[in-house]
This record gives structure tokens, sequence and C-alpha cells, in this order.
């Protein structure tokens, strides 16, 4: 009996690997290809490159006023020069520290949800929607504590954007919850109620939303009874917000297998306590990508509230940018707030994508 | 018959209708065909074995040139296989192939499913193409399902249309890519039925399966594959009872262990 | 053994009331529909006083009152002296001109960009996927208030307008055309145009029986294209180029004749068509990728060449995936459109939420009629849809 002697593997002709064979197979496989290779050049010819160079090589970085930048790119020593006022708004300099406070312990309770097996994940994740809204709120809002009072329309700039994106995502989320299991609810009149509710909100645009809850809201309310603008843009949110989140959220109870749902009930488990300890808690895993794509969603359309007149990013830099100081800014303003929304909304795109591979495979085992 | 092929020596034809001559395959640096020789006569039946991954679906995947070779020859009824698009058109339309899963169109009726090769590579008429459909249905026994959609059919029925698909292109020769490894036992049957009546026509086949008994009962010779080479090839019964490597003797003792 | 047999046959015991599921239901249903009530009466209650204070009057009568504002585009006729109600529908058609035109452009932009996302080429699928990424994580808001201040309100003024010969100008009060006025036998080319339809259809259903009886193949779309631009094109030329032009020009400080597109405009319509087109090619590419490889294979095995495989296995299978998602950021873009308000465009969010509501203090009427008028829209759609999708699933199972 003889053995089989396997042949020896052999170097790939050269003409198909490395460098040459990579760009004959993805840029110059065939005329058609090589012609929109030539057109890919072109594109990043004219407006890639000085794209590029006016923004970094030929940009002005350092200086204190207008006099400082060169014609020939941008001028980024504005954006320097007014980065506070970006950042804090109209915040009283002496309190900037606690917006700082919380910026640090908002990151300090986002990176453990981000690492794998990170310590009290669970815990932690519980004081970020619950201790941390309360102790944020006590800091900048102020007037205990011997805080100073800081009032609301003193707000602005990127904590602004981060208050209304947070509390509109964090409070919209049991109301969400609500609603989705009400629209499966088998009493028509709850499901009726919460399809009318949900449907309503998401058929008409946030903008209308927020002049509803500019002008009309105070018309709803006995009179007498005043609230700030920031609280009035809020609860349009939020009622917007927890529309979509109902949607995502039932997406994540539908997916729960009927088998579940009849377990819970074969323990004796009723209602609420088989959603709350069997079903809920599969089904919110499930749905956080989903979560985190319809938070990146509000965190673009916070930008609206600067209709109904709050200062979020965008307005702090629409409103820096005509400031007779400094002309012809308006592009290196409006490039830098959109650096710093599609820094945000990149990261969370990103880490839903990973979310949602992870939470794929883990299905699969 | 409507076969446009270059009409060469009949002799070179029925000795050689598909012949592979050192063909060598990479995936990028992935060298996963080894100097393949390969000769299959008119009418005659190969089945293909080895272990998973030993290159055999990239083999009879080379021959209608879904996948591309990098060295040495294919020719397959007298046309060689390059990049030229008029060649592999032209074999393509010779060969027909089945594939593990089964790969019908899901949008299309059962009968549509048969009739879109023939209606638009060979031009047939609407009407005619629909009984030349309707005839192969009845020869893998299902004409009752022809305006089903595939989603509404079993695997084996769904195998069996799939195979009626490429009859319908009037094929020379025939691929099967493992075409029962995705169906339930009691369904093998009756695709290895429709299998074995198309031998009987003296159709030529090339068929990747595990399926021993098939082997032994068609095939004319059957071809064992290690690590992307031919380790050996003999006739069935020589094959089985008499290997002649040790690597063929471990997979078959594995093969028959279950 | 009787009496097991007697308790299955007729009744089951009954649970005390406040255990019974079916009576638990009825009430807690009874409590919502109170609760929803005393709501909403209570907020009736308040606004009714509150408005009544303000010496608001309710009710729709202020439609007919006369407006008494421009607007700075309008597709009917409208000036100061029209109705509040006639601003309604100024807004909704300058609403609805934006969103049609934004839906068909981000249409063809996406699914270019979606393609090119898929393509083999390296450098095609880089660039597109860099375009995606970049446009949907910017709030769109952001980008119009970009285009429309850092762009077009950075163009130069009328007298040093940007010229393409002396018929287009592009300056910071928009983009001025030549307008087309049509003379007598112009007639005749539109009447070409229709046969060149007719005869189209016509073409195609003798083309399918052809097919179908004798196999030959006629080129139909080639044909259809020769068609539809060829017969117009030969009449309009045999009535000797019924058709003359009114050129825009510059008149002291700005132009006049021709037509003008707004600079309002074409920032909203180039935002919405850029941020729409980033999401239309995700749906695009994650259609086509739906349609499993072996579809392709299948279909290169019978010996069906790219187009054919293309138009009759790849296309009709990621349609039915691409279509709903897609009607749905149709209706996003249409929401979206409503964004104009902040660069001064007059949808109707701009000129009846806003300008409107703010001359007549009418809130609750106004902004119930503007949200229905989207609302009206979105279940439209999503009525069309379920129809659609209703179609498709039949076709397939
Ligand atoms: N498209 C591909 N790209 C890279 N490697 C591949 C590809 N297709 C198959 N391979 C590799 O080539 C080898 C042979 O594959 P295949 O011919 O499918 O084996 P078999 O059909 O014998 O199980 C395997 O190791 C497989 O991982
Ligand atoms: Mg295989």
């Amino acid at each position: 009996m003889s053995d089989f002697q396997p042949h020896p593997d052999l170097a790939p002709p050269a003409s198909t690997v490395g460098v040459i064979g990579w760009l004959r197979v993805n840029l110059f496989s065939s005329p058609m290809n090589t012609l929109l290779t030539l057109v890919g050049l072109f594109i990043i010819y004219s407006l890639i490159v000085p794209a590029l160079d006016w923004a970094i090589f030929s940009a002005s970085w350092v200086g204190t006023d207008k006099n400082a930048c060169s014609h020939d790119g941008a001028c980024w020593v504005f954006v320097g020069q007014r980065l506070d006022f970006f950042i804090y708004g109209f915040y009283p300099k002496a309190e900037y520290w606690r917006i700082n406070v919380v910026f640090v312990l908002l990151a300090l309770l986002i990176i453990p949800q981000m690492i794998e097996n990170a310590p009290y994940k669970g815990y932690l994740g519980w004081f970020f929607l619950i201790g941390f809204p309360i102790i944020a709120g006590i800091l900048l809002l102020g007037g205990i504590f011997g805080l100073e009072p800081v009032p609301t329309d003193k707000w602005g700039g990127l904590a602004l954007t981060l208050v209304i994106s947070f509390v509109g995502i964090v409070a919209a989320l049991p109301i969400g919850i609500l609603l989705a299991l009400g629209r499966r609810s088998e009493m028509p009149v709850i499901r009726t109620m919460c399809v009318v509710f949900i449907e309503l909100w998401r058929g008409v645009p946030l903008i209308s939303v927020l002049f509803m809850a500019s002008v009309m809201l105070p018309l709803f309310l006995p009179e007498g009874t005043n609230f700030n603008k920031l609280l009035r843009a809020l609860i349009g949110i939020t009622m917007f917000q927890s529309a979509y989140m109902a949607e995502v959220i039932r997406g994540g109870l539908q997916a729960i297998p009927k088998g579940q749902y009849e377990a819970a009930a074969a323990l004796g488990l009723g209602y609420w306590k088989s959603m709350g300890l069997i079903i809920l808690p599969q089904a919110l895993k499930l749905v956080i990508p989903g979560i985190v794509n319809t938070f990146i969603a509000l965190f673009k359309d916070t930008t609206l509230v600067l209709i109904i007149g709050l200062f979020d990013v965008l307005q702090t830099v629409a409103s820096a940018i005509v400031d007779p100081a400094w002309p012809e800014v308006s592009t290196e303003g409006f490039i830098f707030a959109a650096f710093v929304f599609w820094v945000f909304c990149f990261t969370m795109s990103r880490y839903s994508i990973a979310l949602e591979r992870k939470l794929h495979t883990g299905h699969q085992r | 018959m409507q076969n446009t092929a270059p009409q060469e020596t009949t002799e070179t034809q029925k000795a050689g209708i598909i012949q592979m001559i050192g063909v060598h395959k990479w995936y990028g640096e992935f060298h996963v065909l080894k100097d393949i020789n390969l000769l299959v006569d008119q009418g005659e039946r190969i089945v293909i074995c080895g272990p998973s991954g030993s290159g055999k679906s990239t083999l009879i995947r080379c021959i209608n040139r879904l996948e591309e070779h990098q060295q040495g020859q294919i020719i397959v009824d007298s046309v060689e296989l390059t990049s030229d698009l008029k060649h592999i058109e032209q074999i393509r339309r010779e060969v027909g192939m089945c594939f593990q899963h089964f790969n019908l169109f899901p949008h299309l009726t059962v009968l549509e499913n048969l009739t879109l090769a023939p209606i638009w590579v060979r031009k047939v008429p609407k009407a005619e193409a629909e009984e030349i459909g309707m005839k192969y249905l009845e020869r893998v026994k299902i004409p009752d399902q022809a305006q089903k959609f595939p989603g509404q059919l079993s695997g084996g029925q769904q195998q069996r249309v799939a195979i009626a698909r490429s009859l319908c292109m009037n094929p020379n020769i025939m691929l099967f890519d493992e075409p029962t490894s995705a169906l339930d036992p009691e369904m093998i049957k009756e695709v290895l039925d429709t299998m074995i009546e198309l031998a009987e026509t003296g159709m030529t086949m090339i068929c990747v399966t595990h399926e021993m008994g098939f082997a032994k009962t068609v095939a004319n010779r059957v071809i064992f594959m290690d690590e992307g080479q031919i380790v050996e090839e003999n006739e069935p019964n020589e094959f089985f009872d008499n290997p002649q490597h040790e690597r063929t003797k471990l997979f078959l003792s594995q093969i028959l262990a279950h | 053994m009787s009496d097991q047999a007697d308790k299955a046959g007729t009744t089951v015991a009954k649970p005390p009331p406040w255990n019974d599921p079916f009576v638990r239901s009825i009430f807690f249903q009874v409590v919502a529909i109170g609760l929803l009530g005393y709501f909403f009466y209570s907020i009736f209650d308040n606004t009714l006083s509150n408005m009544a204070k303000s010496g608001v009057s309710t009710g729709f009568a202020f439609l007919t009152r006369e407006a008494g504002f421009g607007i700075l585009m309008s597709l009917i006729e409208y000036d100061e002296t029209h109705t509040y109600g006639r601003t309604f529908f100024v807004g909704l058609l300058n609403t609805a001109i934006v969103a049609f035109c934004g839906i068909i452009l981000a249409t063809i932009l996406g699914f270019v960009i979606g393609i090119a996302r898929l393509s083999n080429n390296w450098l095609v699928s880089k660039l597109a996927t860099v375009y995606i990424e970049i446009i949907r994580n910017i709030p769109l808001l952001l980008q119009i208030i970009f285009w429309s201040v850092a762009v077009l309100q950075a163009l130069p003024d009328p007298q040093n307008s940007i010229k393409y010969g002396e018929s287009f100008f592009l300056n910071n009060r928009g983009l001025f055309l030549p307008k087309p006025i049509f003379e007598d036998g112009f007639g005749l080319v539109t009447i070409a145009f229709l046969v060149a339809i007719a005869a189209i259809v016509y073409i195609k259903r003798w083309a399918r029986q052809r097919q179908e009886q004798s196999g030959d193949q006629f080129p139909v779309f080639l044909t259809s294209v020769a068609l539809i631009t060829g017969l117009p094109l030969l009449v309009f030329l045999a009535m000797g180029m019924p058709i003359s032009w009114e050129y825009s020009a510059l008149e002291r400080f700005s132009f006049v004749g021709g037509s003008n597109i707004i600079p309002e405009f074409m920032a909203l319509l180039w935002a919405l068509t850029m941020y729409t087109a980033a999401f239309i090619a995700e749906i695009v590419r994650s259609g086509i990728q739906a349609v499993s490889h072996g579809q392709t294979e299948a279909a290169r095995a019978l010996g069906l060449r790219n187009g054919p495989t293309l138009r009759l296995v790849i296309i009709p299978q990621a349609m039915r995936v691409i279509i709903p998602p897609l009607t749905s950021q149709y209706l996003n873009l249409t929401k979206n459109s409503s964004l104009a308000t902040a660069i001064g465009y007059p949808d109707l969010v701009s000129v009846f939420m806003g300008t409107t509501l703010n001359q007549t203090g009418q809130a609750v009427e106004i902004v119930a009629m503007t949200m229905a008028v989207y609302l009206t829209f979105s279940l439209g759609i999503s009525a069309i849809m379920n129809w659609y999708n209703k179609r498709v699933a039949l076709v397939e199972r």
C-alpha cells in the first residue's frame, strides 16, 4: 500500500497576489473598472485634496484674533477662542467646574458599559439611569448645598445638547416600555390607546412637536402654571422619543420565542412578574443596538431646539459666526459643529454595530 | 439540436468531453487545487469524494467557471475556458449544475424557474418552454407542483425541481455538488432515484457525494481528493474493497463508521 | 361518576369577580377610558379659559381673514390680500414641491451610491462608504443651515453673478434660468410625446407576445429610449422649433425676467437629497446583499448573462427588501422638509405654523391642521405599504 504524498503548496502566480495582484483585482480588473478608478481619482484630486489642504495644511491654528488667520486656509483660531461658549453656553465662568464634574462622571459611567466583563456593570447601569440624573440635575441647576443657582436660560452649548439628549432617552425608556407592552396587550381599549399615541407622534415632524410644546402646552395647563422653555422642549422631545422607543422595544418583545412566555406562565408568574423577570430582561438586551440607534437619531435631532430659541451647540455656533469681530468664519464654525456631532454619532454607531454582531454570534451558539 | 459548439472530430469529444490538464488554483495565497489532471469521457459517471475542505466543490465549479483557475487548461466539449465571455456562455449552456442548497429562485413559480433559462438563453417561445418544463417535471415526478412557489415544497422536491431546471437547458454534462447533504434521510432516496434514472439515459455526470451506495450502483469511476489533490481514482468496487492509499482507507473507515 | 360528568359537562366553577380575568380586564379598560376622558376634558377646559382670557376666539373663522403678509415663493397666485386659508395651501404646495423633487433626486443618488458601495472597485466602494459615514452622522439641520449660510449666502451679488453663457446666472439671490415660452405648434410636440408613450406601451405588449410565440427577443428598452426622445424631437424640428426663451437680465441691482429658483429652495433640496441619499444607499446595499450569492451562481450556471441575471433574479428579490424601508425614508424626507423653517424657505410649517400662527394666535387650530397634514400623509403611505407588502407576500408564497 503506497502512501499519499501531499504536493507542496506553491506560491500563486505573481500577477495575482501582492501589490500588483491587489491593484489588478481591485482597481483595474476591466476597462470599466479602470475608468471608475480614474473617476474616483479625479474626485479625490478635485474635492478631497483641496478640502484637506484648506482644513489642515493651509489652516491657521494659533493666535487670538482674526489677524492671526491667513486667507488660504481655515481659521481654527476662531473656534479655539470661542470654544468655551460652544461647550458651556452662557453658564457663569466661575461655575464651569460643575459642568466638568458632570462630564467626567458621565464618561466614568459610560466607559465600563463599553468594556466586556467590567465589574459591577449592572449596578453602574442602574446608577447611570437613576442616580446620575439626580446628581447632574443638582450640580447643573444649583440652589441647594450652597451651590449658586443657575437658571436654565443660561444653559447652552454642548452641555445643553447632552442634557437634552440624555433626558430625552432616559425619560423615554420607561414610557416606551409601557407603550410597547400596551401595544401588545389583549385589552382592546389599552391597545388602541397605545397604537394611537405611538402612530400620532411618529407621523408628525419633531419640529411641529416642539412648536406644539412651546405654544400649546401653556394653553393646556391651568392658568398661572408657568414653566420654562427648556422643560417644555424636554416634554415634547420625551413624548416624541418614547413613541420611537416603544417601536424598538416592541421589536424585542416580538423576538422572544413564545416558549418563554409559556414557561413563565407555567411557573405560576403573573403578568407583571413574568414581564419584569423573564421577558423584559431578555427583550431589552436584544434591543440595545436599536436603542443606541434611536439615541443617535435623537442626538442629531436635538439641534431642532434652536428653532424654539434654545442655545444648543449648533445655535451657539450660528450666533458666534455673525460676530463682526470674526468675519467669514461660518464654514469653520459649521465644520466644527459637524465634527462634534460626527464624533459622537460615529462612535455610537460603531458601538451599536459591534453589539449587534456580538448578540448575533451569542444567539447562534 | 441547438448545439453550437464548434464541431471538431467526434473522437476527441468522445474521448475527453472534459479535460483538465495541470490545473492549479489559488484563493489569494491559499493553494486550493494542486495539479489536477482529469479526463472525463462522454457518458461517463464520476463520483468525487473526500474530506470537507479538500477542494471538491472548487474543482467542479471550475468546470463551468463559477471559479476561475490560474494555471493549466480546462477544455469542455472542445472549448477551452479562458476569460473569453463567449466561451464561458457557451459552456454554461452545455453544462448543468445542481447545488447543495438548491438555489431555486424563490420569487418565481416552479414552472417559471424551469422556463427562465430556455426563454432568455435559448430563446425558446414561451409555450414551447413550458412544454419542455412540464416534460421534465414529469420526469422528476412532480408535475402537479408546477404552479407552486419553491418555498411551498419539501427539500427533496426542491432538489428535484433544481435537477429538472438544469435539464431544461438540454445539457451534455451535469455537475452535482453534494445534492443530498442538505436533505433529511427520507428525502435522499427520491433525489438519488432521480439521479440514477438520469444516469441510465447516458448523461455525462460528475457528482460530489458521500452516498457510497449511489457510487457503487452508478459510477464508472470514483475519485478521492484530499488537500486539493486527486489522491486516487478507481472503478467503484476496486476503490471500496481495495483502496491503494492509507489516506483513502482512513477516510472510508470514517465514512462507513456512521 | 355522574357527578364528575355533570361538572365537566355543564359549568366550570366561577372565580370571585376580582380574580376573574375577564372582569379585571373590563375594569382596567373602564378606568383607562375614564382617565383619558378626564385628561382631555381638563385640557379642553383649560384651553378654552386660557384663550378666552387672552381674547382669542376659537374656531376656524380666521381662515377667511386677509393675511396681509407676503410669501417668498408660491406656486399658486398669492399676495398680501389673500386669506390666511390660502397661506395654508401655499405652504402645503411648497412642502410638496421640495419633497417631490427631493424624493426623486435622493432615490437616484442613493441607488448610485448604494451600488457604488458594492462595487468590486476598491476606490469607488471606499469613496461611497466615506460619503455615507460622513453625511448620515451629521444632523440634517446643520447641513441645511451650512448650505444656506456658508455656501449660498457666500455667493456673489447679482452684479458679479457666476454665469454660464448669457442664460444661466447663479448669485446670492438664487439661480436664474431662461424661461421657455411655447409658441404655436408646440402642442404637436406634446402630442408626439404622448404618441411615443402609447407606442412604447404597444411595443412592449407586442414584444412579449412575439417572444412567447417565436422566442425572439426585441430590444424594448433601447427602442423606448429612441422613441421617447426621437419622436418629439423630430416633430419639434419639423415645426421649426416652436419655442423661445425669455432670458433673465440684470437691471440695476437685480435680475428680471426668466425663471428664478430661490436659494432657500436650493439649499433645502440639496441638503435633503444628500442626507436622505446616504440612508437610501445603505438600504439598497443591504437589499442587494440580502439576495444570497447562490442565486447569482444558479443563474450563471444556467447560462444567464449579467443583465438578465440582475433584471430577472436579483432585482425582483432585492426590491422586496428595499421598498418598505425606502418608503419610510420618503416619509422621513417629507417630514424633514419642515426644517425649512430654520432658513426661511416658506414651507407649510414655516408659513402656516410660523407666520400665520404668530399673527392670529390660533395655536390649537393651526397646530392641529398642520399635524393633520403630516399624519394623513404618513398613514396614507403606511396603508399603501401594507397593501404592497401583502401583494408581494402573495406573489411569493
Ligand atoms: N471563496 C473562497 N475564498 C477563500 N477560500 C475559499 C473560498 N471558497 C473555498 N475556500 C477554501 O478552499 C478550500 C476548499 O473548499 P471547497 O472546495 O468548498 O471544499 P469541499 O467542497 O471539498 O468541502 C477550503 O479550505 C475553503 O475554506
Ligand atoms: Mg463543498
